[in-house]
């Protein structure tokens, strides 16, 4: 099993969603997150008094699939969440030890 | 007693009460989140202090007959003696309901002050600031200006509903406070970024709103007097706007939400010593005056250095000294007062260069006077810890959102 983890634009996290469902992933967690790379900040300014404001809002993805699903979720992924434009974010993969779900205690693929 | 009068008036009191919940909100939308509360906290808790202070002996030392040479009223209307259903002297309406009036003026005018030390101040040192500032400031300047006998109206200066008694007053205190407690923590390297600007400009709103109270209601009458304070309150605050959010267009690129709320205050803070004088073409340029004149005052403060955390200074204090000096041009006896120097008078101009400079050198150092005692007997400022966890929790064990 690994886990999928994406930071993506805010705005694509619908088509995202739909894009992993259509491959048949069924579960994610999503965090407001706040981050930034290469995209810099943007300037505010309250009543004449400028602020550089670096941290921008992003979406974070979870979701744990089983090892041979995952270059099709990170191929969805990329084609659902690029723009083209800087900040468009990253996709890390890392692996999983073990997955249990709560209710039925169901172990590793069983709880995928 | 005239009824339409007395309805009015005890109206406008409720409108001018409406003002201090009002500049709460505006001013805490423009702290951060951690000290929302302690900031709104100042205007609430004096609405209480300034009242109990006002009923106790404020409102004699204010407007009783004069007992110290025009400085002061003296102590015949203690805990409100003789102030009750009989008719004010000089008035149409009851004695309760001119003091009621008054009082509305006496909380906000404290409150105001508070935007400048927001973020740092020590709440029992404010308690105690407060009370002394309104005994030893508040209440001499407002009988200078309106009380029998003062001073300044002896002199023949005009000041319809406060550009001096409440907006230099205040602005120069602001002043006062924000040298003597000095800069938040953080102060030109940490982002000290509004954190809900939604929250200003309904402040700003009800500000407008009840400021029709502040300004007509001054007229102490519901008459043509009444109604011509109302249109040129009107029609400063809309140019004010204007002018402010084409001038930061100009400047700085970009027309802002918070500088629309903050031109509309400007053009009602400086139309209200003159806005029972003033016809309202007059008005109109005032506000855009006022619009464009407090912006810069506002950008300048970044160049003088000090931490006015809110910009009571760049608003009401400048703002009042335009008003208070406009008068002397843009005044016609035809609506009310005096005429000024475009109306054929230059008559007026000396009464009011007086009545700023007396209020400001005078508030200006009492201020300073009463900081420094407080600070030497409680201090002033919060701990260091304190400040960086926030004031709502340190002071008052209170977080504003709990989401």
């Amino acid at each position: 099993m690994k886990k999928v983890e994406a930071i993506i634009k805010p705005f694509k996290l619908d088509d995202v969603k739909e894009a992993l469902s259509s491959i048949g992933v069924q579960g994610m967690t999503v965090t407001e997150v706040k981050g930034f790379g290469r995209q810099k900040g943007h300037k505010e300014i309250y009543r004449g008094a400028e602020y550089l404001v670096d941290f921008l809002p992003k979406i974070k993805l979870e979701m744990v699939v089983q090892a041979e699903l995952v270059d099709q979720v990170i191929e969805k992924i990329v084609s659902a969440a690029r723009t083209g434009t800087i900040g468009d974010g990253k996709i890390f993969v890392s692996p999983v030890e073990a997955a249990i779900r709560i209710r039925t205690g169901d172990r590793d693929v069983d709880a995928i | 007693m005239n009824a339409a009068d007395n309805a009015w008036v005890l109206a406008s009191s409720a409108l001018v009460l409406l003002m201090t919940p009002g500049l709460a909100m505006f001013y805490g939308g423009l702290t951060r989140s951690k000290n929302v509360l302690s900031t709104m906290m100042h205007s609430f808790f004096l609405m209480g202090l300034a009242s109990a202070i006002w009923f106790v002996y404020g409102f004699s030392l204010s407007f009783a007959p004069d007992a110290f040479g025009g400085l002061l009223g003296g102590l015949d209307h203690f805990g409100l003696k003789g102030v009750g259903g009989a008719v004010w002297p000089d008035q149409t309406i009851p004695g309760a309901t001119f003091m009621i009036f008054q009082c509305m003026f006496a909380i906000i005018t404290p409150a105001l002050i508070s935007g400048a030390f927001a973020e740092r101040m020590k709440f029992s040192s404010f308690i105690v600031f407060m009370a002394l500032w309104m005994t030893f400031v508040y209440c001499p300047v407002a009988h200078w200006v309106w009380g029998p006998g003062g001073w300044l109206a002896k002199i023949g200066a005009l000041d319809f509903a406060g550009g001096t008694v409440v907006h230099i007053n205040s602005g120069v205190a602001a002043l006062a406070c924000a040298l003597v407690i000095g800069k938040r923590k953080g102060y030109g390297t940490l982002p000290m970024i509004p954190h809900n600007v939604t929250l200003t400009l309904l402040g700003a709103g009800l500000l407008w709103f009840g400021w029709f109270g502040f300004n007509a209601g001054s007229a102490l009458k519901a008459n043509e007097s009444a109604t011509m304070a109302f249109v040129v309150t009107h029609m400063s605050a809309a140019m004010g706007a204007l002018a402010w959010v084409f001038a930061e267009w100009a400047l700085k690129g970009r027309p802002t939400t918070l500088g629309a709320a903050s031109g509309a205050i400007a053009g009602l803070a400086t139309i209200t010593p003159a806005s029972g004088f003033v016809g309202p073409g007059s008005a109109i340029i005032i506000g855009l005056i006022a619009g464009v004149v407090c912006y810069l005052a506002v950008l300048a403060k970044t160049t003088l250095g000090y931490d006015d955390s809110l910009d009571v200074v760049g608003i009401h204090g400048v703002g009042g000294v335009l008003g208070t000096l406009a008068i002397g041009f843009f005044a016609s006896k035809a609506i009310g007062g005096a005429d000024g120097l475009f109306f054929g008078s230059a008559a007026q101009l000396g009464p009011q260069v007086i009545a700023v400079l007396a209020t400001s050198i005078y508030s200006l150092a009492v201020t300073l006077i009463l900081l420094y005692i407080v600070k030497a007997v409680m201090g002033l400022r919060v701990t260091t810890e304190e400040e960086e966890a926030g004031v709502d929790t340190s002071a008052h064990g209170e977080t504003a959102y709990n989401l």
